[in-house]
């Protein structure tokens, strides 16, 4: 009985999910040379965004492969719609020492979105120890890394991958799986390519990837930007760490808090905005942002938690992003 | 149909399989189920680290083999907010297991049209405290919700909450040790019958609030429930709109309309047996223009009413209402409605047009008390004539 048990479960362990998705990130011919550079091969873009998500300070490496011959259309309000037939790939990873960027990296996960005939989907694949290859782990998995950080203290990170449904969690539409980054304001400025650098748009247009891109085009600050105005700075952080979830169409919108930047300074947006479900989460506060209060905003009081029932977002970190709690803080304190 | 028990059927008793690879089985196939499937789970208590997910399917079922048979416990969660979320399905089944401890809500179900909950335990099992997560079942954003036989204890939100959601019945239930025993909020056409509330803050409340995207809740039928002795201090972490909520209420309604409670044993409640209120009484300033307020259309009746004589308890805004503007003394009315009226809804006698009335009649100790919020509380009235009417009930076909 317990015998024919264990035989059951090896065929759970080895049962594998619709064999179209390769089971090794090599598989999809994305990279050339060596996997763990992370070279694009031909018909691979490499990407950045202006003010990307906090993932527990991973570093990432964004890849877009459009099918042959076709291009995306630009639009300047949304994420661009993509052909079916194209996989845009994240890596996660850590440099050994934030101080020496060249002195080798720890690369975590890489997920694939790739937008099939039914629609997107989103596979992770978990690098193995040896940096030689990543394979796909549909339940996601954690594992432990260290670094040290800027200051040169070490670090110490459980670094959780997510699992395939985890993965909609954040990048759902009215239900619809879809990508996050990938927009004109987010992808409006200049790029480190192999043959110099341009501006991302720019260079999508010319190399015929991309159609109708206009000469005016809409950008976000960073938000690390200093110099930015902070109200700027605030509107990219919340609008890329929040609105994915946090929009009348995302799977927050049950909150009535939209964090999209269209939205700033409205009820909606928080101010003064009663929670809903808050639960513990409200860290017994009253309102979501109070003009000029950090200490008595939710906002400011989920983002500055690692417990995984208060904190937000709800996944992929479990550090508290403190550059971005500061950020948040002085912004509260700002507004009136 | 595929069974996938035989792959589980082992988890629970082979020794070559430890907590955290049935973890990971459980969501590999929850992940992989094909539309169709039927889930078992062996009986045992199984330590789960993070969220349990369930997303896009259609037509599954997940089966313990009985409630306290079948525990899944969520105390060592180290990620994810909610114990089991279930999002975008439809025609799903989940039936005889407890869940318990979660960091957040228990069970979360979001955009899923027909779900049933049957037998499920969902609990806290540290006694009631703030530290304990929102919700044990939560459906919300659903159409078509069961909640049968289910039995929540120590939320410090809700046991059974059903928020923005459509269709909607719960029945058999015991709720205690909640700050809220059944909440339904935002919610159309829900009927809540045959339950025990006891033990709670509040036993069972229909609510309406403001900034959500169901903005509108209402026909909503509560009878044949037994609710009693919810009397626990609340312990809702502040902020929450159920921490408003005094100890020792029957029920609560706000700003909802259509809503018929009938056939009710509310038994020994120290603060209301059954309360109506605009969210005028919420003291938040409201911003949403699409919002309404008041309760309106509302019948209570045929209910049984008992109450030991004796002053409320002094804890919270309302009981300081009660203590120093009410001043009911000892003799506590058993239904009382903060008279706050719509102008829009009023004739021309200043009373509701007799589509919007309040109404409460034939009750076994029927008394009613009228609080005059709108003037400061000024004209306290008991047994109001205004009140002493009869409602066009909440139709059958409305469901």
């Amino acid at each position: 009985m317990r015998y024919l048990g264990f035989i059951l479960l090896l065929g759970l362990f080895s049962y594998q999910p619709a064999p179209k998705f390769p089971s090794k990130l090599s598989d999809y011919g994305l990279f050339q040379g060596e996997l763990k550079n992370q070279v694009p091969s031909t018909g691979v873009t490499p990407y950045a965004l202006i003010s990307p998500l906090f993932s527990d300070y991973a570093h990432k490496l964004r890849f877009i492969q459009l099918p042959t011959g076709q291009s995306v259309a630009y639009n300047p309000d949304s994420v661009f719609q993509f052909p079916v037939g194209t996989r845009i790939a994240k890596t996660f990873y850590y440099p050994m020492d934030e101080r020496k960027p060249q002195g080798g990296r720890r690369i975590m996960e890489t997920r694939i979105l790739s937008h099939e005939p039914t629609g997107w989907v989103a596979l992770p694949y978990i690098w193995n120890e040896e940096q030689t290859e990543a394979y796909l782990e549909v339940s996601g998995g954690t594992s432990l890394v260290e670094f040290k950080n800027e200051q040169g203290k070490k670090q110490q990170v459980n670094y959780v991958v997510p699992n395939m449904n985890q993965c909609k969690g954040c990048h759902e539409r009215d239900g619809i799986m879809t990508p996050i980054g990938p927009s004109a304001r987010q992808m409006n400025a200049s790029m480190q390519y192999a043959h110099g650098e341009e501006n991302q748009l720019d260079y999508w247009s010319r190399s015929n990837q991309m159609s109708g891109v206009p000469s005016t085009r809409p950008k976000f600050v960073s938000y690390i930007d200093e110099s930015a105005a902070i109200h700027e700075r605030v509107k990219a952080y919340l609008d890329i760490n929040c609105a994915h979830c946090h929009n009348p169409k995302g799977p927050a919108k049950s909150s009535g808090l939209f964090l999209d930047y269209r939205y700033y300074g409205t009820t909606a947006y928080g101010m003064m905005k009663s929670p809903v479900a808050a639960g513990r989460g409200s860290g017994g506060l009253l309102y979501d942002i109070v003009a000029g209060k950090p200490n008595e905003s939710i906002l400011h009081y989920r983002m500055n938690s690692h417990d995984p029932g208060v904190m937000m977002p709800e996944l992929g970190r479990t550090l508290i992003h403190q550059e971005g709690v500061a950020l948040i803080r002085e912004w509260i304190k700002s507004i009136h | 149909m595929k069974y996938l028990s035989v792959f589980l059927l082992f988890i629970g008793l082979s020794p070559v399989m430890g907590q955290a690879q049935f973890e990971k089985a459980l969501q590999t196939q929850l992940i992989l189920a094909s539309d169709g499937d039927v889930i078992e789970l062996e009986a045992g208590n199984f330590h789960i680290s993070g969220s349990l997910s369930l997303e896009g399917k259609k037509k599954i079922t997940i089966r313990g083999k009985g409630m306290d048979k079948t525990v899944l416990s969520f105390k060592d969660q180290k990620t994810g907010a909610e114990g089991i979320k279930i999002t975008n399905c439809e025609n799903i089944v989940l039936e005889d297991l407890t869940v318990q401890d979660s960091k957040g809500d228990l069970i979360k179900t979001m955009h899923v049209k027909d779900i049933i909950f049957r037998r499920i335990k969902a609990e806290w099992t540290g006694g009631p405290k703030a530290e304990n997560g929102s919700y044990a079942l939560y459906p919300v954003l659903c159409s078509n919700i069961l909640i049968d036989s289910c039995i929540a204890i120590g939320a410090s939100d809700a046991g059974i909450y059903v928020g923005q959601s459509q269709h909607i019945e719960v029945k058999n239930c015991i709720a205690f040790q909640n700050v809220a025993g059944i909440e339904i909020e935002n919610s159309l056409y829900a009927e809540v019958h045959h339950n025990h509330a006891y033990g709670n803050t509040g036993g069972i409340l229909v609510f309406d609030l403001p900034d959500l995207i169901q903005k509108k809740g209402g026909f909503v039928k509560v009878h044949d429930n037994l609710i009693e002795e919810n009397n626990q201090s609340n312990f809702a972490p502040k902020g929450n709109i159920v921490g408003k909520v005094p100890k020792g209420t029957g029920m609560l309604i706000l700003a909802t309309s259509h809503v018929d409670i009938y056939d009710n044993k509310i038994l020994n409640h120290q603060t209301v047996g059954v309360g109506i209120i605009s969210y005028f009484m919420a003291e938040i300033a409201i911003k949403d223009k699409e919002y309404d307020p008041y309760p309106t259309a509302i019948s209570v009746f045929n209910n049984t009413f008992e109450r030991h004589l004796g002053r409320v308890p002094l804890e919270g805004r309302f009981a300081q209402i009660y203590r120093f503007k009410l001043r009911f003394g000892r003799d506590v009315p058993h239904v009382v409605y903060d008279g706050v009226l719509d102008p829009k809804r009023c004739g021309a006698d200043g009373n509701y047009l007799p589509q919007h009335k309040i109404c409460v009649h034939h009750n076994v100790n029927q008394s009613v008390a009228n609080m005059d919020a709108e003037h400061d509380f000024k004209n306290v009235q008991r047994n109001p004539a205004a009140l002493d009417c009869v409602q066009e009930y909440v139709k059958s076909n409305q469901f």
